[in-house]
């Protein structure tokens, strides 16, 4: 039903480039250039790709009050982060969450200074704002960015190539956000990504996108990369795709996202809990869970793929977990994979079988990010 | 002189003798990108029309290879294992994929000529 399909405001560039368009979460959106999903996730890797991710959701959250601490706070009471600690210029990822301790969502919150930028996935973006706006509706005001573009350029070169438009980023550090102007136009720009490599995101208005776009993309090491290597890369990196590796049914702890959940919200810190499911998360954190996130390496060059069944043994008699992501890595240069097991399966270096095709094939558990991270600290 | 017959799911067929050479065509591997793996059904495996005998995975996304016609399956292009590009270096060619031993002749009628296959791309 492509005429049903969103657009956003680079769709003819996308179109101009060559791209293969396919529908993503209801939108019209580029899964690959040309030059292929291989050549163009080695690029990203290696110099710089620039990618539309328009279709994502902003929101923007104000205090009625007018103190940015008072948003940080309503916020804290859906999301199991710490907001309230979270300085001017400094961004950070969050869950928002469900009342059995599930993930709704997951976003990257900004302290803009006297407001909080709030990017969430596409998919979510409609539910998410109504329920942040009802949830927060005594002591915020929720406004939905629907009029302004985002992209990314992702990979080592990207601070070379971005700060000949705007010089300023070359001073930032990663989850640094500053508002500054590229090729000339107002952009909120934040050191961020999802590929595990040095990188930005850079927020602008719609109708300049294609201006800011085009002005980066005739920078030397860059080139568009579409949403098939955008997979791949943050599979490698070993980030969750929201709707895949977690969703509803998931924890935070299950998912290994301890590391999104600050001192001051787990036991004994200042503002203990406070969110929805806390009283299963704080038990988590405490016990463990029954299942955990892991990454996968596959024995042999068969990708395995989200969905295979996991067992503890090559007849596929005791199933043990499932894989939630699975792709040919191209900088690993070999199959690559993340789901749950059992928590008593999840040291990496386990052995355990994947269900392919009617075999079983074995697998170990690896840690994660397959490749090395790119952030400049 | 063999005969060359194509299916409406991008596969080509290679006739010898009751023999034939599967792989897929120069629009099934351009659509499908830079191959990273590729499989076929273990030798001795019977095939009905349409089943899958075997797979091919881009970066992305694996699809199967169906069986233009029902068989045995005699033998794999092992050069693929270590090679997966070479079906899209040479789809038509050196990038063959497996074998089949017809166990139906009269099926071929209903697959596509050369001119049939082209007229479906359009």
């Amino acid at each position: 039903m492509t005429d049903t399909l969103a657009r956003t405001p680079l769709h003819a560039l996308h179109l101009e480039l060559g791209a293969k368009m396919v529908p993503f979460a209801g939108y019209d959106m580029p899964v690959q250039y040309p030059e292929g999903v291989m050549a163009e996730h080695l690029h990203a890797r290696t110099k710089a790709g620039l990618f539309d991710v328009s279709h994502m959701g902003q929101l923007a959250i104000r205090a009625k009050s007018g103190v940015t601490r008072d948003a940080a706070l309503a916020l804290e009471t859906l999301v199991p982060a710490d907001i309230a600690a979270l300085g001017a210029g400094r961004q950070r990822y969050a869950l928002l969450m469900n009342d059995a301790g599930g993930i709704r969502d997951d976003l990257m919150v900004a302290n803009m200074g006297d407001w909080l930028l709030v990017v969430v996935n596409a998919a979510c973006k409609d539910a998410d704002a109504a329920h942040i706006e009802s949830s927060l509706a005594d002591t915020c005001t929720v406004e939905r960015l629907d009029d302004r573009a985002l992209l990314a350029l992702q990979g080592p070169a990207s601070e070379v190539a971005l700060a000949t438009l705007a010089p300023a980023v070359s001073a930032m550090r990663f989850m640094d956000v500053i508002a500054t102007e590229v090729a000339g136009v107002p952009c909120i720009v934040s050191r961020s990504g999802y590929t595990g490599e040095d990188g930005f995101e850079i927020g602008m208005p719609a109708e300049r996108a294609d201006h800011v776009a085009r002005a980066i993309l005739a920078l030397p090491d860059v080139r568009p990369i579409g949403l098939g290597a955008r997979d791949s890369l943050r599979l490698e990196a070993g980030l969750c795709l929201y709707g895949s590796d977690i969703d509803t049914t998931t924890t935070p702890v299950e998912a290994a996202l301890e590391w999104s959940m600050q001192k001051s919200r787990k036991a004994g810190g200042a503002r203990e809990g406070g969110y929805p499911g806390a009283d299963v998360v704080l038990g988590q954190l405490a016990n463990g869970a029954p299942r955990r996130r892991v990454g996968l390496r596959a024995e042999g060059r068969a990708p395995v793929r989200g969905g295979a069944a996991l067992f503890a043994d090559a007849q596929g008699a005791r199933q043990i977990g499932v894989v939630t992501s699975g792709a040919f890595g191209p900088t690993v240069g070999a199959p690559v994979a993340m789901g749950y097991v059992d928590t008593a399966l999840a040291q990496p270096g386990t052995s355990v079988f994947a269900e392919l095709r009617g075999r079983f094939v074995p697998m170990q558990v690896a840690a994660m990010p397959f490749v090395t991270p790119g952030f400049k600290r | 002189m063999s005969t060359i017959y194509f299916t409406k799911d991008h596969e080509w067929l290679r006739l010898d003798g009751d023999v034939a050479t599967v792989g897929i065509t120069r629009h099934a591997a351009d659509e499908l990108g830079e191959l990273v793996f590729v499989e076929a059904k273990d030798e001795g495996t019977e095939v009905a029309q349409g089943d899958a005998a075997g797979v091919v995975e881009s970066v992305k996304a694996a699809s199967d290879i169906y069986a233009p016609v029902s068989g045995t399956v005699t033998g794999f292009n092992g050069r693929l294992s270590d090679e997966p590009t070479l079906v899209g270096e040479d789809p038509e060619g050196e990038g063959w994929i497996f074998t089949l031993r017809l166990s139906d002749a009269a099926q071929l009628d209903a697959l596509l000529d050369e001119a049939a296959y082209k007229a479906l791309l359009g």
